[in-house]
């Protein structure tokens, strides 16, 4: 796997070939608190980088998870349906949300790194 | 038994004169009943065989228990006539008793929906009179009486707004809402079809004027906006912002839920508002749930009127009749979109808000709004120098504040709420709007005196000394006078149970 990469809308993508493995970071979790319900694409699903591909819903809101990168959904992470709390307690491991076949790979350049996500978390106060 | 710090330590369970209360399904027993029938005389069996086998679980209680079963269950309830309510966002004031009992005479409260027109003049001129009152306070065309609610409202606005553009075959897809906005907004214009586009807040908590001009353009349906918007602030751009939502040929829809904050002072429609919703809840004084429905009557311009929908007034030559079909014309529904609701509307709340509105005349809905600012800005001078005020400047009839204050206490919002239920008071509404981190939206509305405010300011200095002195287990712990403590969120909604069982041993038999 390459390094993680992070949106400004507070995802991260984990690239194994051409397939991100893509979830909501560790800040996004710990702003939403506890978790209660993740609603998921079909797989097969094609979606534009910035499309809304899922819903996080926690006790304090409910929130779009937005496509970081275009492409196929080939995977979700069934078992959230059964265990949110994985995204609280792993959010960057056990609690990723979808997989999707990258069509245009040249998007990933657009990314942070972990410095410059760390760098535009400490920004937002 | 265990000291677990949640059983109040009574022999009995309660709680003082707070009487622990379980289920009625778990009081009582088989048999036991609150009226003496006599036996019955035929015992032939008629049902081809297919007599009950086994108990249907009632609960068999006398008068007496059924009385204080409720009576306990009520004393439980906090509402707005047992204490101080400072919900932001939900307007929760006074419902005067005049109301009441006017909504009781026999003459209103033993109507039928179905009685002949000729017998019911006088309810019919109740609904016109209603109408007129708020066309005249909110400067519009025409007003849609029959949604039942706040969000059934804005349906039927964004309905007719709809059926507008696809009249002129201007079949359009994009809907304009700031992301400030109540939940319902983009709710609405998803079940209504249109796609949902997010306008972001400038750094005055008003919405973006540039960026509502660059998504702007012949794609565009409508804007859906709040004014006073959810931050308890005044749009003031909303001149500009109706003018080039005109200009792409598009409609432009108004959230009036908070229009208590410049009723008498404002009319919508010199903003150049296509369509509003008014709670009738909120502005005139209607009750909240409980007490009756809500009801969600949509004032409606010039250019949407012919699409409001039925049934609606009208006074003709021998008195008050409803159109409650599409008629030939435009004036008997021809292009309506349709019925929303059973009947005519919320009748029982019709009632209550015109005596709301005869009683206080125009000036003094005017001074519902002044009083409501005047309250809001008392919790702001009350309280700016130890919470976090979100935006800079004078706010309208609720007040927000941010978590700032809180930062590095290991106190949240969320406990800082419950603390207050401790203090006796309502929690302010938190977690809302989005647009601020862990947000306290306060609304007082003008039925506070001076008095309950300043009890309420002292409690809230207090309990922001407290949670910045370190002491982080008060409110952890909070809230702790209540018939039950901290309730698990997160339990509840990872595995909500949803359905009462009986308790096994019961079951069994």
């Amino acid at each position: 796997m390459s390094e993680m990469k992070f949106s400004e809308e507070h995802e991260w993508i984990s690239l194994d070939g051409d397939i991100a493995t893509i979830g909501i970071t560790d800040y996004a979790q710990e702003q939403l608190g506890d978790v209660v319900y993740v609603e998921l694409p079909q797989v097969g699903k094609q979606v534009k980088s910035g499309d809304d591909m899922a819903v996080v819903e926690s006790v304090k809101a409910a929130s779009e998870v937005y496509a970081p990168v275009s492409g196929e959904v080939t995977a979700v992470n069934e078992a959230l349906s059964d265990a949110p709390d994985a995204v609280n307690s792993d959010a960057l491991g056990a609690g990723w949300f979808v997989k999707i076949r990258l069509s245009d790979p040249s998007e990933l350049d657009k990314l942070m790194d972990q410095a410059a996500y760390a760098a535009f978390i400490a920004g937002l106060g | 038994m265990a000291a677990t710090g949640r059983t109040p330590g009574t022999i009995s369970g309660n709680r003082g004169l707070q009487i622990e209360e379980p289920l009625i399904f778990e009081q009582g027993g088989v048999g036991r009943t609150g009226v003496d029938f006599e036996e019955p005389v035929r015992r032939e069996d008629r049902l081809g065989g297919l007599a009950r086998e086994g108990e249907i679980g009632l609960p068999g209680l006398s008068e007496p228990e059924v009385m204080r079963h409720f009576m306990r269950l009520s004393q439980k309830n906090f509402a707005i006539d047992a204490g101080f309510y400072p919900l932001g966002s939900c307007t929760m004031k006074h419902n005067p008793r005049l109301n009441e009992r006017l909504a009781r005479l026999p003459g209103l409260g033993d109507l039928h929906p179905m009685q002949p027109e000729a017998t019911v003049q006088g309810a019919l001129e109740l609904i016109d009179s209603l109408a007129r009152w708020l066309k005249l306070l909110t400067g519009m065309e025409a007003v849609a009486l029959s949604p039942a609610a706040g969000a059934q409202g804005e349906l039927c606005g964004m309905m007719c707004i709809r059926a507008a553009l696809e009249a002129k075959g201007d079949a359009r897809r994009r809907v304009l809402v700031p992301e400030s906005a109540h939940g319902t907004n983009p709710a609405t214009a998803a079940a209504c079809g249109y796609e949902i586009d997010a306008v972001a807040n400038n750094a005055r908590g008003r919405v973006d004027l540039g960026a509502v001009k660059a998504k702007l353009n012949d794609d565009v349906a409508a804007i859906m906006l709040t004014n006073p918007n959810t931050c308890g602030l005044f749009e003031d751009e909303i001149l500009e912002i109706a003018r080039a939502v005109h200009e792409v040929g598009a409609y432009f829809y108004c959230d009036g839920a908070n229009f208590n904050a410049i009723v008498g002072k404002v009319r919508p429609g010199d903003l150049g508002i296509d369509a509003m919703h008014l709670n009738l809840h909120k502005t005139f004084s209607t009750p909240h749930g409980g007490g009756g429905p809500g009801s969600g009557p949509v004032v409606l311009s010039g250019a949407l009127a012919p699409f409001a929908p039925l049934p609606f007034v009208v006074h003709g030559e021998e008195g008050f009749r409803l159109v409650e079909h599409r008629g030939e014309t435009e004036d008997e529904g021809q292009r309506a979109i349709g019925r929303l609701k059973g009947f005519h509307g919320q009748m029982g709340m019709f009632i209550r808000a015109l005596a709301y509105m005869m009683s206080h005349g125009g000036d003094g809905l005017r001074q519902v709004a002044e009083d409501a600012v005047l309250n809001a800005n008392y919790l702001l001078a009350g309280l700016e120098d130890v919470l976090t005020v979100s935006y800079p400047g004078h706010c309208m009839h609720e007040v927000l504040f941010d978590d700032g204050f809180l930062e590095d206490t290991g106190v949240s919002t969320l406990d800082f709420a419950k603390a207050l239920i401790d203090e006796g008071f309502h929690p302010t509404t938190i977690y809302f709007p989005l647009v601020v981190r862990g947000a306290m939206l306060m609304e007082p509305t003008e039925t506070e005196s001076k008095a309950a405010l300043d009890q309420f300011i002292a409690t809230v200095r207090g309990l922001a000394a407290a949670a910045k002195s370190g002491d982080a287990a008060k409110f952890h712990d909070a809230p702790k006078l209540t018939p039950r403590r901290r309730l698990d969120e997160t339990g509840a909604a990872r595995h909500p149970v949803l359905r009462w069982r009986p308790a096994p041993d019961k079951a069994a038999g």
